[in-house]
């Protein structure tokens, strides 16, 4: 069936409802106004308001209380507008839901599911328009998903919902648009690994989310000039998949990774580094990275392009990997 | 509703006098106990101890149910003991071993035990109130008629999370119980200092919040409020707050060189210890006998002496086990599948004094 990824998104939401009486939708115009990015767009008519849950201006406060409510054996789905208002709800999710089941030593679990837009591209600014999902996969007791396809945005959520532990999901904003095919059966998909978007054998590039459109675009034009590219789609950014990476780059032996965050101290920082650490020997050439330029994301339509992660630049860092070494 | 409560005609029950005496005494004795175990290195870390605000704890928990909820912030040795997790389990905890209720893995600020819904332990500033008002709604959403109670500091009113959870609270009617603990410092910021409005229950009131302040040094004063709160709470009377006015005799913690306050105001505060003020009242009622006396604190000091043999033969948790309770463990299919609380997870129980 046609679908886009915000109706994939509203599809998962909604067969949980019906799975599972214990889930409720909670956060900011969720309800009335249908979700900000219209993934909730018609729920609140089909479960009303207790179940899909408006919520004041209070991100500190209605993470909080799904943290509670998980903890009392509720399963919330909590939806925070953009990653950049998740900073005011970060010492629920950081010394809260990620401590708690460590400082109880095993007592507390603490099953909720946070969803988040993220990433840059439509002219918002700086303080709506960052992508820090590399910041909270820093955390450890936090799981954190990527949905970057339309099968991975309806299934990931039940499965997210089964897990023990809170699970953040980052939808990247540029992909709700995006519309695709989906199995009419589309169901639950694993979120332990990561998957091979593309298979190939001159280069890996590894990406997640809101940049994998990108990325894929890239690998076309690159097997325009003759390279033949692997593209590896992280989808849980953790824990990492390491197995997947560092089975695709030893089969190509060179890597560059595409992260939408900031070079320094990102995602792609840490893969670079374990990468290095566990397939120096396999390596051909260093691993390159594209990443955000290190600026506050301009409005500006041309200035922001420049920031972000374009098909060019990924197209030359992966010549410049190829070109280099043997 | 809001303003001081009107003391209640009290034809004191020489029986529960004596129970809520032991219950205060408990928990006197067993931080006396830390304070010591501290000053001989065996707790480290931060340790905060109650003494002085023992009416507020043993006068609010007297009326909860087991199937209540109960969090607390770092000063909680008392609120965790007379929820009933054992003294033993308390001491083992600050002991670092893997008898104590979260494994050594919690320390002296986060005590918790699913057993008895004690949910913490929680040493960031108002950061128990959002949770608070998560597991009162899980309870209203489920239709369960439970009450959660949620101890905090004067010095949580100045916090973003105070604000917000008491207005989600009001707005939702949530089987909440807020309980203020305002022992007149945050550290060493005296309210004044901090707040623009000093009245808090007055301040909780503006969001539609039923509150009371309460003389928190006087035990019956504190149970009778309680009573009257927690009953309206689980009858779905939505969320009631009470401002307990009390005071801390000893400093905030073991670094604390409380330069803050002088000596004739602790002074005036230790002529009002609500352990003595009971006690006083009592026998002048003839409803206390020297002989009980004594044995209220032989029965406190027995129990603290055995939880430190208790603590003191505690095992370390292995290092190799370092890494647990990060991730649920899970054992086939999905854990996330149990129904009900998310008590007694992965960890297990544990053998307990
Ligand atoms: C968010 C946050 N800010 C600062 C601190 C440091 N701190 C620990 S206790 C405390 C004072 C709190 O006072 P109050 O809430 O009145 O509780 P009391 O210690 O008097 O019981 C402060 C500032 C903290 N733990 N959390």
């Amino acid at each position: 069936m046609k679908s886009s990824y915000r109706e994939a998104l509203r599809a998962g939401i909604r067969d949980a409802m019906l799975r599972d009486e214990r889930v409720f939708l909670m956060g900011e115009d969720v309800g009335s106004y249908g979700g900000s990015f219209a993934v909730s767009l018609g729920l609140l008519e089909e479960f009303g308001p207790d179940r899909i849950r408006d919520t004041p201006l209070s991100e500190s406060g209605f993470v909080g209380a799904g943290i509670g409510a998980a903890l009392a054996g509720m399963r919330p789905i909590v939806e925070i507008m953009t990653v950049n208002f998740s900073l005011l709800a970060l010492d629920q999710i950081v010394n809260n839901a990620a401590s708690l089941l460590h400082m109880s030593g095993g007592q507390f679990n603490v099953p909720i599911v946070i969803r988040m837009t993220t990433g840059a591209g439509r002219q918002l600014g700086a303080q709506h328009s960052h992508s820090l999902e590399g910041w909270f996969a820093h955390i450890p007791g936090l799981r954190i998903l990527a949905p970057a396809t339309l099968a991975d945005a309806r299934g990931m959520l039940w499965t997210a919902l089964q897990d023990p532990d809170p699970v953040l999901i980052f939808e990247h904003g540029s992909l709700y648009n995006v519309a695709g095919e989906l199995d009419d059966d589309a169901g639950a998909v694993d979120i332990d690994t990561a998957a091979v978007r593309r298979p190939g054998t001159d280069i890996t590039l590894i990406t997640y989310g809101g940049t994998l459109p990108a990325v894929l675009d890239a690998a076309g034009q690159l097997e325009a000039g003759g390279i033949d590219a692997e593209v590896l789609d992280l989808r849980t950014l953790r824990p990492l998949d390491d197995a997947a990476i560092l089975a695709s780059v030893r089969k190509t032996h060179r890597a560059v990774v595409v992260d939408e965050g900031w070079r320094s101290g990102s995602i792609s920082a840490e893969i670079s580094a374990r990468i290095t650490e566990n397939a120096f020997y396999d390596l051909d050439a260093p691993v390159g990275r594209v990443c955000s330029a290190e600026v506050p994301i301009p409005y500006a339509k041309h200035l922001e392009l420049a920031a972000l992660p374009s098909v060019d630049r990924i197209t030359a860092a992966a010549r410049q990997a190829v070109s280099a070494g043997g | 509703m809001t303003g001081p409560l009107e003391p209640p005609a009290r034809p004191l029950d020489p029986a529960h006098g004596r129970h809520l005496l032991l219950q205060m005494l408990r928990v006197r004795r067993l931080e006396e106990k830390c304070v010591e175990l501290y000053s001989a290195a065996k707790i480290r870390g931060f340790l905060h101890v109650y003494i002085g605000e023992e009416a507020v704890a043993a006068g609010v928990l007297e009326t909860l149910e087991p199937d209540d909820a109960v969090l607390a912030t770092y000063r909680e040795h008392g609120h965790a003991l007379l929820r009933g997790v054992p003294a033993g389990a308390i001491l083992a905890e600050m002991y670092g071993c893997v008898e104590g209720c979260c494994r050594g893995r919690g320390g002296s600020m986060h005590l918790f035990d699913a057993a008895t819904r004690f949910y913490g332990g929680n040493a960031i500033v108002a950061g128990g109130l959002p949770l608070a008002v998560g597991m009162a709604l899980a309870d209203k959403m489920s239709g369960r008629s439970r009450a959660t109670v949620c101890f905090f500091g004067e010095g949580a009113v100045a916090e973003g999370e105070f604000h917000e959870s008491l207005n989600l609270a009001a707005l939702w009617q949530l089987p909440v119980l807020f309980c203020c603990e305002n022992n007149l410092y945050a550290m060493g910021t005296a309210l004044g200092r901090s707040e623009s409005q000093t009245d808090i229950a007055l301040k909780a009131a503006g969001y539609e919040i039923a509150a009371w302040a309460v003389d928190g040094m006087d035990v019956l004063a504190v149970e009778d409020a309680a009573r009257r709160a927690v009953e309206a709470v689980r009858a779905g009377g939505g969320p009631h707050f009470l401002e307990l006015r009390t005071y801390r005799f000893r400093a905030h913690s073991m670094f604390d060189p409380e330069r803050y306050r002088d000596k004739a105001e602790v002074a005036q505060w230790l002529e009002r210890d609500p352990i003595a003020l009971l006690r006083a009242s009592m026998e002048a009622a003839g409803q206390l006998s020297a002989q009980e006396w004594s044995q209220l604190q032989a029965d406190a000091d027995a129990e603290v002496t055995a939880a430190v043999g208790f603590a003191e033969t505690g095992t370390l948790e292995p290092v190799e086990d370092l890494a647990r309770f990060v991730y649920s463990e899970r054992t086939g299919d999905r854990a996330g599948e149990r129904a009900g609380d998310n008590g007694a997870g992965a960890g297990g129980r544990r053998s307990r004094p």
